[in-house]
């Protein structure tokens, strides 16, 4: 499938007007990742996110591997521009939720890699205290609500995090990730109906990478044009080239800014594909060799490289110091979380409910 | 392996015996059809139904979108309807997303449709914990499934289970479910050909004892037969029991159990709560009271979702360890 109905025109370049509108804006919120930059910065910014996502997880392999970190561990290599561009397009008063997919997503919202990582270990200074692993990254603070692995299970759930919002006042947004295997179970469904019915702030976020596992999107989906399917509930719904971070952050504050002036839920569906297999565990038989290449020549990382560079954003010396931090930032974090304690075997009762260490 | 095999015993695993189970199924009868979630082009989540797509087809083989309540619901209609689906669903934590169907229509349609309506249908899906996957891939819930009435729950626990419990499932006329421990896939053994049908009636003496019962099923079948190994050891002479059904539960050859041994372990990966070994310890309590010289000790898992730290998940399930402690009280 190619991404031919994708809404944005590459050239306009989506950063700086952004920025312009941002600065002038009425949204406070959208100034925390913009306010007093040139237009430049920000470009670097989200180069410097996604790369630190996929040096992240390049690192993840070798750690799997060495058998360092273990359990289903799911890479986002390839999509990195989905969870960048949309973070991009909201505050740290609005709530993500997310998937078992979610590393990315995770240090997009700032999530630091250390407690990320220390979680990965299944260590107590992890951003879920070891009890989740990789699946289950959570950040109250940062509002960061899953990591959950039941697929599908977070769309009600976001739904929820939207009508408490609504319920207040307050114009905030939810977003949801989720994927398009995920769209054919009847939570999605059911919570694009109620998020429609109830006019809820709350933004769907589809990562159409192809494949659910090995099914891919022609074997579980009878239409297969998922924008179409979601704007039959009556929302705003569009598709966009989920390789382009500048096009998919674009799209996001286009979104927000409709949810926040109180226009219900919109859907996104972010046209992507995974480099990597499904998890550790998948021997990836089920599609070609070729078309794995085919996406790869579309890197999301590249591609906004070799566009800084036509525009003269970005000097080889720039690109090093941005690939030098992150790699900094990632073995710091391996660090850290070798050396971070594991929990006390007596403290296994912890965290079953909020007031005890339970009753046996 | 197959029906006319050779007499002696081939090596095989817990996941090529289900898969040739699963081809018998297939050739023996063209009502029989397996279909769920990436079960043809990956080869099944756990490599169970691999190479089947290539041997029988789409149409038999059949991969199903993420849409656990829809097409566990279409298995039931198509059993309705004269077929003899077998469907798999990934993990038992995934089932709660078709549990209406299983327990509102699979269930109950026979009973509600005054015996008009049966459901002869096979679900197969994996259960249990040991793999680092965290709560929401590594609960035991088959005990939930054991309490609805007009199911038969099985879990087999061998490789010779594994191999020979689907086809009498398959002619069983109501809805069978059958758990799969996701430890035991890998394991290697002998599969001898069998002496007969597997009896989904009765529970097996897989070792038998006479100081102690251990009751077990699944995949704590081994824990129990290596803390009968350490028991034995020490002079302590342990009856494994395999459950091997769930629901219904033989009474019958656990009150003869107890009754010669007089003490019992019962070991259950669910938790402790309202779980089958509470229905197991229950019945006892009833049936066998005065045969006890000890009180009944379970070893389940702790009360927590399982966690994913190592150290903390094997702290949170059943142990061999867990088991010996649990004998020495009783026997003491
Ligand atoms: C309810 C449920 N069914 C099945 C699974 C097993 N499973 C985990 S991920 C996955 C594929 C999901 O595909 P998609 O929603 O497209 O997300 P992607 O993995 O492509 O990001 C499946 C089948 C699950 N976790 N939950």
């Amino acid at each position: 499938m190619s991404p031919a109905r994708d809404t944005r025109t590459r050239k306009g370049s989506a950063a700086p007007k952004a920025a312009k509108k941002a600065a002038t804006s009425k949204q406070a919120e959208k100034t925390w990742a913009l306010a007093g930059r040139p237009a430049t910065a920000h470009s670097v910014d989200l180069l410097e996110a996604m790369l630190r996502i996929r040096r992240f997880e390049e690192r993840c392999v070798e750690l799997y591997s060495a058998a360092r970190i273990r359990g289903f561990v799911h890479l986002y290599i390839g999509e990195e521009a989905v969870a960048v561009g949309v973070n991009e397009a909201l505050s740290p008063e609005d709530a993500v939720v997310a998937t078992y997919r979610e590393h990315g997503h995770a240090l997009a919202r700032g999530i630091p890699a250390e407690a990320v990582m220390a979680e990965m270990y299944g260590r107590t200074t992890g951003c879920s205290g070891g009890r989740g692993g990789s699946m289950h990254l959570f950040d109250a603070s940062r509002r960061f609500y899953g990591g959950s692995a039941i697929v599908a299970g977070g769309l009600p759930l976001a739904a929820g995090l939207a009508l408490a919002d609504r319920m207040r006042g307050q114009h905030r947004v939810t977003c949801c990730f989720f994927g398009d295997g995920a769209f054919a179970e009847g939570e999605f469904h059911e919570t694009a109906n109620l998020a429609a019915l109830w006019n809820l702030p709350l933004l769907l976020a589809c990562e159409n990478n192809l494949y659910a596992m090995g099914t891919a999107l022609a074997r579980e989906h009878a239409q297969t044009d998922l924008a179409m399917r979601a704007a039959s509930y009556g929302m705003p719904a569009w598709a966009v080239d989920g390789m382009d971070v500048e096009a998919v952050e674009q799209a996001a504050r286009r979104a927000a800014e409709g949810i926040r002036a109180g226009t219900g839920p919109h859907f996104l569906e972010l046209r992507t594909y995974r480099f990597r297999a499904h998890s550790m565990y998948d021997p990836d038989r089920y599609r070609g060799k070729a078309e794995i290449e085919q996406w790869k020549a579309r890197d999301p990382i590249n591609r906004l490289i070799e566009r800084m560079r036509e525009d003269g954003e970005l000097g080889d010396k720039d690109l090093a110091g941005i690939e030098g931090r992150v790699t900094d930032e990632v073995d710091r974090a391996v660090e850290a979380a070798e050396q971070a304690p594991e929990e006390p075997v007596e403290d296994l009762l912890r965290h079953v409910t909020s007031t005890s260490a339970e009753v046996s | 392996m197959g029906s006319g095999g050779h007499p002696e015993e081939a090596k095989t695993t817990y996941r090529e015996a289900m898969r040739e189970a699963l081809r018998e199924a297939l050739r023996a009868d063209e009502r029989v059809f397996l279909m769920g979630e990436d079960v043809g082009r990956y080869g099944g989540c756990f490599g169970v139904s691999l190479g089947l797509l290539e041997e029988f087809g789409p149409d038999r083989v059949r991969d199903t979108p993420l849409s656990e309540s829809a097409f566990v619901g279409a298995g039931i209609g198509a059993a309705l309807a004269g077929m003899r689906p077998i469907v798999e669903i990934m993990t038992v934590n995934f089932s709660l997303l078709a549990l209406d169907q299983i327990l509102n229509n699979a269930a109950t349609l026979l009973h509600m449709s005054g015996g008009q309506l049966p459901v002869p249908l096979v679900i197969r899906m994996t259960t249990g914990a040991g793999r680092q996957l965290a709560a929401q891939h590594s609960h035991s819930l088959e005990g939930w499934y054991a309490h609805i009435p007009g199911i038969r729950v099985l879990a087999p626990a061998t490789i010779e289970d594994a191999r020979h419990m689907l086809a009498p499932a398959l002619a069983d006329p109501d809805p069978v479910l059958i758990f799969e421990h996701g430890s035991l896939y890998n394991a290697v053994g002998e599969l001898a050909p069998p002496a007969a049908p597997v009896d989904l009636d009765h529970a097996a003496i897989r070792r038998p004892g006479t100081d102690i019962s251990l009751i077990t099923y699944g995949g704590s079948l081994p824990k129990a037969l290596t803390a009968a190994d350490e028991l034995a050891a020490e002079g302590i002479s342990a009856e494994v029991i395999d459950l091997r059904t769930l629901r219904p539960l033989d009474d019958a050859t656990i009150a003869a159990s107890v009754a010669r041994t007089h003490r019992v372990v019962i070991v259950d990966e669910a938790w402790r709560t309202g779980s089958l070994a509470a229905e197991i310890s229950a019945r006892i309590a009833e049936q066998s009271f005065y045969e006890l010289d000890a009180p009944v000790e379970r070893v389940c898992s702790a009360e927590v979702p399982i966690p994913y730290a190592r150290r903390l998940e094997e702290a949170a399930l059943p142990q061999s360890a867990d088991i010996v402690s649990a004998a020495h009280r009783a026997v003491d």
